[in-house]
């Protein structure tokens, strides 16, 4: 148990926990952002990917690291369109296109991968973003490594949490799209456009989840890997529901989540790590994720209207 | 086509030959009429004559063919949602469009602003919604959520809804159906006192005397033309009647019964609330053979609990159920239907039939399991058909055939397939919850006919209606429904429809149960 | 805009749209190879080439459709319950780690381990998509993230045992387990053909699919819960048992997946036995519209793409990953195709 509690005392244990936690609070809020919406997005995975690939390949071929970021971004805003076309107006089956997504994102990335770099068999490595310090609060003791020692886009997704909370609960646009989410016909008969809310809710949420993947390369990794993003996107769509649809608490649920993945990976390294095969570390986010769900399905708070499409003048 | 022009001043809502066709079917047929500044009219018509087409255009769900629609002077574009709105014109829809998990406030609040602000201004509005409740007598807590609301309440913060956005033109769709009589005596009340203000209000129904208790004039819509409009005060519930359905209707009139044995008993039964819904509190009810049990309430007062603990959907969590004597354990749908019970749910469409299945897929949904329609596993399709084609032929469902998609039938041939579908298994037990809801006058008559038979033949039937005329016409013994609980049985003849609207609005209850 | 019913779609209107989701597919496809500076009609030539110019290209592409049936089966079976599975690609590893226990722990005649192994597989395929299934049907659990992430535990567990108990001792360290036995293997279909009897496995499985879905009361009552569960519930179907009874047989047919290309092809159980046969299914299926026979016809085409470009990019400068994209773009142009022909757009 000691080993235990020196990890959890470590402050670099706490910084890894903001890391890891980083690429999926962004994702998070991006499917959230679908999903109060009434659009439940399964190309989360894929569009991750195209994440992952598009910003580091932005950035390989010289824009700087926040062009990257909006490279991503604007990728999976165009999945994004894709899938939100094909659920909101046709209103097709929000499973099947999304698993689509996922597949048609995912190779797009790995074919314009092989298409960029022929030759190589190990992808070039980028200048990723650095941690930056908080002058005066990573000076603290303890807190200050732990907390404010972090790369840029650890901040902004810390700062994406509070704008998704501020506009879903304090402006008459969030308040649009969580009834549009709720009772799509709520929002018609007051003179708005089921169709525009939401598929402009999928589309930015699709952009957030690629900013969670670009995350992965050109802020932790510094390279593109196939199967790098590695069910992390199925892992958020447990953590929406498990946060019951609430920015604060899918905040929360992704720092509990990162928390158990950062102590798995330093258990390894430890005396446990000998006794048990290291596959069984690698299965504990797979197996939290499916517990959550599992806690939260009694007091799920989940949209009414989730997955129902709406054909306008149709009640 | 037809016209009718405003009786004093410029009109502030002018329709003008509004045609709409869906495919072959037209749904509306060169409507044109106006609307005075301070007036009340009703719009009065059958399901399917296009009373819900004719608003939808107006509200801009649709574009018309032809035809224009103008609002104080300016002509509305069509197809535009929000523009009727902007124009101050403020619809109540049937099904209420709430968002039930948000406040009263939010949802009056919903689209009001522009969405690209910090702030929702709550505070500002309060006060204009607190001013709006009092002018108008619609008394609700701006706090609470949509789900704690009673039925009443909704519809209050659906005209809210309106008012707020200055609405001059007040439309409201069935505003009744789902109200008591002392309800609906208040909605009058306020609709007088918008009036007053000089709002003007369209009226849709298809019940006659209050059509006659709140307009001015009555426009009746047939097959999607207009057919007749007239001054209220110039009229009768009959000429209206006929207007209406272009014949003379006579309703069922039901000879006396003669009540038989107890088959289905509930003794102090209790269910558990389901969701929204309250379930069951110290119900006893006694279903005799050759009688129709009447259940009046308003929606949402238990009705449901009680027709899925019959149904077989749920069980008792205390009290007990006996059918022919026989006290009930295995509870489920399927013995339900052993047991000889009839079952005709409240919604055709999602709970009674399967849209993409076929009329034949569908005759044999509850019977698919035993023979004819299968032996040991297999599907016997010929003699599935062969029952299909029997129910179309003797309940004289109107189709292009036994393999046609459900969904493509109208709902009265629907109804039909249902109400055959229950009957050709001769029960005891009739529940029909509903059995009439959104059909053409012909269908309901033809209905309503066929449970007098069935009763006549000896079965017992429960039927469930929030219409109260319904219950009042068909009902040999009538119970009232309130929050789960239930009255004790009025013979026919013994309450007037105020009488039993106390007892609907839960008064009544509190020792005499 | 909104969408109308069609009463009764024109013949041209039901077979031209899907004929023209494939031909968009096709110019996706074109694009891609020109980006990648291929002539398009060369490089499709080179795919069809690939997957049919020769005896041995087409006996590859029916090997590589033989686990594609049965996936696409599995699917196809699920989602006509609307039952959601998405684990495919765990229970075909399910049924291939099953395979191999009985395959190389049970010391029985061939003749004996061969269907031994094929219905031990089948349970375990099953017991997987169980856990999930009843998930939902008694909590309300989505088991579309359920069977996914199934999918990953899966791999992992696979991994554990290859790198520890079910080791290969001769295997040099790579983690692999041993093979099974010569003559419990599925033989070949023909003598001198290099197809084996999995095929042939698998054309029966449509068969039967199709005949317990048109011809027994199983297959009206998984349609009618897939169609509406609520109605079905209310006339009195056994929702929850008939959703059990779905997954035993979706979980079961994805399992054959790696029941046959252990004891059919490969002998013996890798981490790269499958490469997303799984997911892959999905596309299968859906291209076939969920109709069991015509899976075969659809997974012999998808097939044929993933060799035929395995073939092409040899020759031309295009990646293989084409074949992928082709897929994704089929599925979703093709649900698209398939609304369209119930339903037309209509402004206002």
């Amino acid at each position: 148990m000691s080993e235990i509690v020196d990890i959890l005392i470590s402050a670099s244990f706490w910084a890894a926990v903001l890391r890891i936690a980083s690429p999926l609070i962004f994702a998070t809020m991006g499917e959230l952002i679908c999903e109060r919406a009434g659009v439940l997005n399964l190309g989360i995975e894929g569009i991750m990917v195209i994440g992952a690939f598009a910003g580091w390949i932005a950035v390989y071929a010289g824009l700087p690291l926040w062009g990257g970021v909006a490279v991503a971004m604007l990728s999976g805003m165009f999945f994004g369109l894709i899938h939100a076309v094909l659920t909101v107006p046709f209103g097709l089956s929000q499973h099947v296109v999304g698993i689509g997504i996922t597949l048609l994102a995912t190779s797009s990335a790995y074919y314009a991968y092989r298409l960029s770099l022929p030759e190589v068999s190990s992808p070039p490595r980028i200048e990723p973003f650095q941690p930056i310090d908080i002058p005066g609060l990573s000076d603290l003791p303890f807190v200050g490594p732990a907390l404010f020692s972090q790369t840029p886009l650890t901040y902004f997704a810390f700062f994406t949490v509070l704008v998704v909370a501020l506009v879903l609960y304090r402006t008459p646009l969030g308040l649009a799209l969580r009834a549009v989410g709720e009772n799509p016909s709520a929002v018609e008969a007051q003179g708005l456009s089921v169709t525009a809310l939401r598929m402009g809710a999928v589309i930015v949420g699709s952009g957030l989840m690629a900013v969670g993947g670009a995350f992965l390369t050109i802020s932790a990794f510094s390279s593109f890997f196939f199967e790098m993003v590695n069910g992390r996107g199925w892992i958020c769509i447990a953590l929406v529901v498990f946060g019951a649809w609430s920015p604060s608490r899918a905040l929360l649920g992704a720092l509990l989540f990162a928390a158990f993945d950062a102590l798995q990976v330093r258990l390894q390294q430890t005396s446990y790590g000998t006794l048990v095969p290291y596959q069984v570390f690698l299965m504990i986010p797979y197996i939290l994720s499916i517990l959550a769900l599992i806690l939260m399905s009694r007091r799920a708070n989940v949209p009414a209207a989730l997955m129902t499409p709406y054909n306008r003048g149709e009640r | 086509m037809t016209s009718e022009t405003a009786a004093q001043g410029d009109p502030v809502l002018r329709l003008s030959g509004i045609t709409k066709r869906f495919g072959a079917l037209v749904a509306n047929d060169g409507i044109s009429f106006d609307l005075a500044r301070g007036e009340v009219i009703a719009l009065l018509g059958e399901n399917g004559a296009g009373k819900t087409t004719l608003m939808n255009i107006l509200f801009g769900h649709y574009s018309a063919d032809a035809g224009s629609v103008e609002v104080f002077g300016q002509t509305l574009p069509p197809g535009q949602p929000g523009a009727a709105l902007k124009a101050g014109v403020g619809m109540v829809h049937q099904h209420f469009t709430l968002a039930d998990n948000m406040s009263v406030m939010d949802n009056i609040l919903l689209g009001t602003e522009p969405l690209w602000r910090l702030g929702l201004g709550r505070r500002a509005a309060r006060a204009r919604v607190a001013a709006l409740s009092r002018d108008f007598g619609l008394e609700v807590d701006p706090d609470e959520t949509i789900a704690a609301l009673s039925v009443g309440e909704r519809q209050r913060v659906e005209i809210l809804k309106a008012l707020y956005r200055d609405a001059k033109i007040l439309i409201l769709d069935e505003p009744t159906a789902v109200l008591t009589p002392q309800e609906t005596n208040a909605l009058f009340l306020t609709l007088r006192k918008a009036v007053a203000l000089g709002l003007s209000v369209i009226f849709i129904s298809h019940k006659l005397h209050e059509v006659m208790a709140i307009s001015s004039r009555v426009l009746v819509l047939r097959h999607g033309r207009l057919a007749g409009s007239v001054v209220a005060a110039e009229t009768d519930r009959q000429k209206l009647a006929e207007l209406m359905v272009g014949a003379e209707i006579t309703p069922p009139a039901p000879s006396k019964a003669t009540p038989g044995a107890p088959l289905l008993v509930l003794d102090r039964v209790a269910t558990e609330p389901q969701g929204q819904r309250p379930g069951l509190h110290d119900v006893s009810l006694s279903l005799r053979a050759g009688q129709i049990t009447g259940l009046a309430g308003v929606s949402g007062n238990g009705q449901g609990a009680l027709a899925d603990l019959l149904s077989g959907l749920a069980l008792p969590t205390e009290g007990s159920l006996e059918i022919v004597g026989e006290r009930v354990t295995g509870w489920s749908p399927r013995a339900a239907i052993a047991a000889g019970i009839g079952r005709i749910p409240e919604d055709r469409h999602r709970t009674g039939t399967i849209a993409d299945f076929t009329l034949t897929e569908n005759a044999i949904l509850e019977t698919y399991a035993q023979a004819p329609a299968s032996r040991r596993g297999w599907m016997d399709w010929r003699a599935a058909r062969e029952r299909a084609e029997d129910i179309i032929a003797q309940y004289d469902v109107r189709c292009p055939g036994p393999q046609t998609r459900i969904r493509l039938l109208s709902g009265g041939n629907m109804q039909k397939l249902i109400l055959g579908r229950v009957l050709q298994g001769n029960p005891r037990v009739i529940i029909a919850n509903q059995p009439v809801r959104g059909l053409d006058i012909g269908a309901v008559t033809y209905v309503q006919n066929q449970l007098i038979k069935a009763r006549d033949a000896g079965a017992a039937v429960l039927l469930i209606s929030e219409d109260l005329d319904e219950i009042l016409t068909l009902s040999d013994v009538i119970h009232v429904i309130s929050e789960g609980r239930l009255s004790r049985g009025f013979p026919r003849g013994t309450m007037k429809p105020a009488d039993l609207g106390q007892w609907m609005a839960g008064q009544g209850f509190d020792h005499a149960a | 805009m909104r969408l109308e019913a069609i009463e009764n779609p024109t013949l041209a209107r039901s077979l031209g749209l899907p004929v023209l989701a494939l031909v968009a597919t096709f110019m996706v496809g074109g694009f891609l190879a020109m980006l990648a500076g291929a002539n398009p009609l060369l490089t499709f030539g080179l795919i069809v080439k690939g997957a049919v110019g020769s005896k041995f290209a087409l006996l590859e592409t029916l090997n590589r459709a033989t686990p594609l049936i049965f996936t696409g089966l599995a699917v196809a079976v699920a989602f006509r319950a609307k039952l959601w599975n998405i684990g495919a690609e765990a229970q075909l590893y399910a049924g291939a780690l099953v395979t191999i226990l009985i395959g190389t722990k049970l010391a029985l005649p061939g003749p004996l381990l061969i269907p031994l192994m094929g219905i031990g597989a089948m349970i375990a395929g099953g017991v997987v998509l169980l856990g999930p299934v009843l998930l939902k049907t008694r909590l309300g659990v989505d088991e579309v993230v359920t069977t996914l992430l199934f999918n990953f535990i899966m791999l992992l567990l696979i991994s554990m045992l290859l790198e520890g108990p079910l080791k290969d001792p001769m295997g040099m360290g790579w983690p692999k387990s041993e093979a099974i036995p010569r003559n419990a293997r599925l033989p070949r279909l023909v003598e001198g053909l290099r197809l084996h009897w999995g095929f042939g496995i698998a054309i029966l499985s449509a068969v039967v699919v199709w005949v317990v879905q048109t011809r027994t009361t199983l297959g009206y009552e998984i349609r009618a819960v897939g169609l509406n569960a609520e109605a079905a519930r209310f006339a009195g179907i056994p929702v929850g048992a008939v959703m059990v009874k779905t997954a035993l047989l979706s979980g079961g047919l994805a399992a054959l997946a790696g029941y046959s290309e252990v004891a059919g092809l490969k002998g013996n159980l890798t981490l790269d036995l499958s490469p997303g046969f799984g997911y892959t299914g999905i596309v299968v299926a859906m291209l076939a519209l969920l109709n069991p026979l015509g899976v075969i016809v659809s997974a012999i085409f998808v097939a044929g793409i993933f060799v035929g470009a395995d073939g092409m990019s040899r020759a031309a400068e295009v990646p293989t990953y084409i074949a992928d994209i082709l897929l994704a773009c089929a599925l979703l142009f093709m649900v698209l195709a398939i609304l369209l022909t119930k339903f037309r757009v209509r402004k206002g």
